[in-house]
């Protein structure tokens, strides 16, 4: 008898229902690996992240930094592969540190950016009432301030001379703490958006009036059920905010208000190449751009590919 | 609909109230707007204490905000401390650059995303639609600032050394009243605008048609016997053109966060450029006319992009 309840667990319908059900997170890596694109993506990205963590235990972030005016500005060779910079210092080098540094800025900001949008959009859907209203309002106005003005004054505000710091065991300039507090606190605005607007649908759930009427206070309910259920939308938010994250840092430190010198990122590498491509030294800008647009790009196709896999009706035509 | 109207204006202006008390605090303590004189052997202590008090710099900071507000709602958004010039003007004499500017390249965006776009989506998964998805994918992936800088390297710098005829990077002194002139430094900066928006928005245009070419309203106009030509321009077109409309009014924000990038990259005489460089120098009046400039345009612009939807689609029903 035993034997026959044990196979009727495991029905023989089609290759999927083999075996144990799948979990949803199983099915959605299923269909994330059917997306070629994405698989793609993130393998470009696990290379980029090799590349940029195996580099730095080959060149030292000194090397990196050393400064050399005999050779300031020469073009690709076979001593310096991607050519120097206007203060000699090799562009290689400086990619992979660089990079970590973008990379660590994306990361920690889009942290920063995705608690602060989930906190407020869910604390707004599921509490209404002049929480929602206050909340919101202020959604909006931050909303309309162009983000890269914002970034200008926030990181103005913010920005006092910081102290050097340690990092991994590198010392890289203060102004990477407060580029990840700019980008964190001027991102989280179309998250919170979004998860208030699932939130509120979600509340409506017959799961959570059960929650409720089963005795959970209503932040347990909150944090124990309506987070976890919003979790899809903010791990393809947190995916697509990484991408926003990295592009922004260029484009603050590009702006010269970013990370300082000598610490290296991708972005500021870019400042000086500003004026120095009017002359010709095309090779200050090839470089950091392919990686910074390599970055985003498989940040992008591995986003996309999530957001199909987390919802299989959405984007069906493309 | 006029009382949705009203709503949404007071709900605007509710919304600017929070902007301005958020930029007011940000401006005004990001650094010290006197900082230029701080080196000034001329001035003493004194001399700069007595300049705080007549400039109302040690007024309480809610005097401060008021008296900004008050002047602010009437035109007047103070004097720049730098430039000793009111802020009205400074930003009156840079807006037509930077509006030329953004209207040429959202034109060429839009024209460009709909043409490419519409091929994409009638030639579904055929090669030249692989290869515009492709470019469009990396397009969307592109910052500004690498369009600009590649743009100038190849057709200023480059086509300068090969002796073909060059454009000019915005670097040299250019007179701002010559047409010509005007228009051979705005080429390089348009197209590395329009080169880097149109991509979304062609991916955008894709979607959407090809979403309406499924419906049920589009079999209906192809069984009635009319040619695909017109199916696609009188039928679908029209309903895929619809999000289009909203997402142009809501990418305004977007677009004038690269005119700072272009701006500066092409030393473009444009309010982006204005405003990072008075940002710097913590002058604070200008920066902050600048943001009141822009978000209440941002403002109106959602308000208008909104309504005009409600018009245009019929089926939006008003809560």
């Amino acid at each position: 008898m035993a034997t026959d309840i044990a196979s009727l667990d495991t029905p023989v319908l089609g290759r999927e229902t083999v075996g144990k059900a799948l979990t949803p997170g199983q099915l959605i890596w299923r269909r994330f690996l059917k997306h070629r694109m994405a698989v793609a993506g993130m393998i470009s990205f696990t290379l980029l992240m090799l590349f940029i963590i195996l580099g730095s235990f080959y060149i030292s972030e000194k090397e990196a930094n050393a400064v050399d005016l005999q050779i300031r500005l020469s073009a690709p060779s076979q001593e310096h592969w991607f050519g120097t910079d206007d203060t000699g210092r090799d562009i290689f080098s400086r990619i992979i540190h660089g990079g970590q540094i973008s990379l660590f800025v994306g990361l920690t900001a889009v942290t920063l950016s995705v608690t602060l949008g989930t906190l407020i959009g869910g604390l707004a859907g599921y509490f209404g009432g002049w929480l929602d209203t206050i909340l919101m309002r202020f959604t909006e106005a931050m909303l309309s301030i162009p983000q890269l003005f914002l970034l200008i004054v926030l990181g103005k505000f913010i920005g006092r001379n910081i102290d050097t710091i340690t990092l991994f065991g590198k010392t890289v300039s203060g102004s990477v703490l407060i580029v990840i507090c700019v980008i964190g606190l001027t991102s989280w605005m179309a998250l919170a958006r979004i998860v208030r607007a699932n939130v509120l649908s979600l509340k409506e759930m017959d799961y959570v009036s059960v929650s409720t009427s089963l005795g959970s206070s209503k932040l347990r309910t909150f944090f124990k059920h309506l987070i976890p259920n919003t979790m899809g939308v903010i791990i393809v938010a947190s995916t697509l905010g990484l991408a926003g994250a990295i592009l922004n840092e260029a484009y603050v430190s590009f702006l010269g208000l970013g990370i300082q010198s000598p610490t290296a990122s991708w972005g500021n590498m870019l400042t000086a190449a500003q004026t120095y491509v009017q002359k010709g030294s095309w090779w200050m800008w090839v470089s950091p751009s392919t990686f910074i647009i390599l970055t985003i790009l498989s940040v992008n196709l591995m986003g996309d590919g999530l957001r199909d896999a987390f919802d299989p009706r959405s984007n069906r035509h493309l | 609909m006029w009382s949705y109207i009203v709503r949404r204006i007071f709900q605007g202006l509710f919304t600017l109230l929070i902007i301005t008390v958020l930029c007011f605090l940000l401006t005004r303590f990001s650094g010290d707007p006197l900082a230029q004189y701080a080196t000034n052997p001329r001035m003493s202590a004194e001399d700069k204490e007595a300049l705080r008090e007549r400039l109302g710099l040690n007024d309480p900071l809610y005097v401060q905000y008021f008296k900004w507000l008050g002047l602010a709602v009437q035109g007047d958004l103070g004097q720049s401390f730098f430039a000793k010039q009111p802020v009205s003007e400074m930003i009156g004499t840079r807006l037509p650059n930077t509006l030329i500017l953004m209207f040429t390249a959202e034109i060429i965006t839009v024209s460009f995303a709909l043409l490419l776009g519409i091929i994409s989506a009638v030639k579904q998964y055929s090669l030249t639609d692989n290869i515009i998805t492709t470019f469009s994918f990396i397009g969307f992936s592109v910052p500004i600032f690498f369009s600009a800088l590649g743009l100038m390297l190849i057709f200023a710098v480059q086509f300068k050394e090969w002796g073909l005829p060059y454009l000019p990077t915005g670097a040299a002194v250019w007179d701002k009243s010559d047409p010509v002139e005007y228009i051979k430094n705005l080429i390089l900066p348009v197209s590395a605008l329009a080169l880097v928006n149109t991509a979304g928005y062609s991916r955008f245009v894709r979607t959407s048609i090809l979403e309406v070419l499924g419906q049920d309203y589009i079999r209906t106009a192809r069984a009635k016997g009319l040619n695909g030509r017109t199916v696609l321009f009188k039928h679908a077109l029209r309903n895929a053109a619809l999000p289009l409309v909203t997402i142009v009014g809501l990418d305004i924000p977007f677009l004038l966060g690269g005119a700072i990038v272009t701006e500066s990259v092409y030393s473009w005489p444009g309010m982006g450029r204005l405003f990072w460089e008075y940002a710097q120098r913590s002058d604070y009046p200008v920066v902050l006319g600048i943001l009141l400039i822009i978000s209440t345009a941002v403002v109106v612009l959602t308000i208008v992009t909104d309504v005009i939807y409600t018009f245009v689609d019929p089926r939006i029903k008003l809560g």
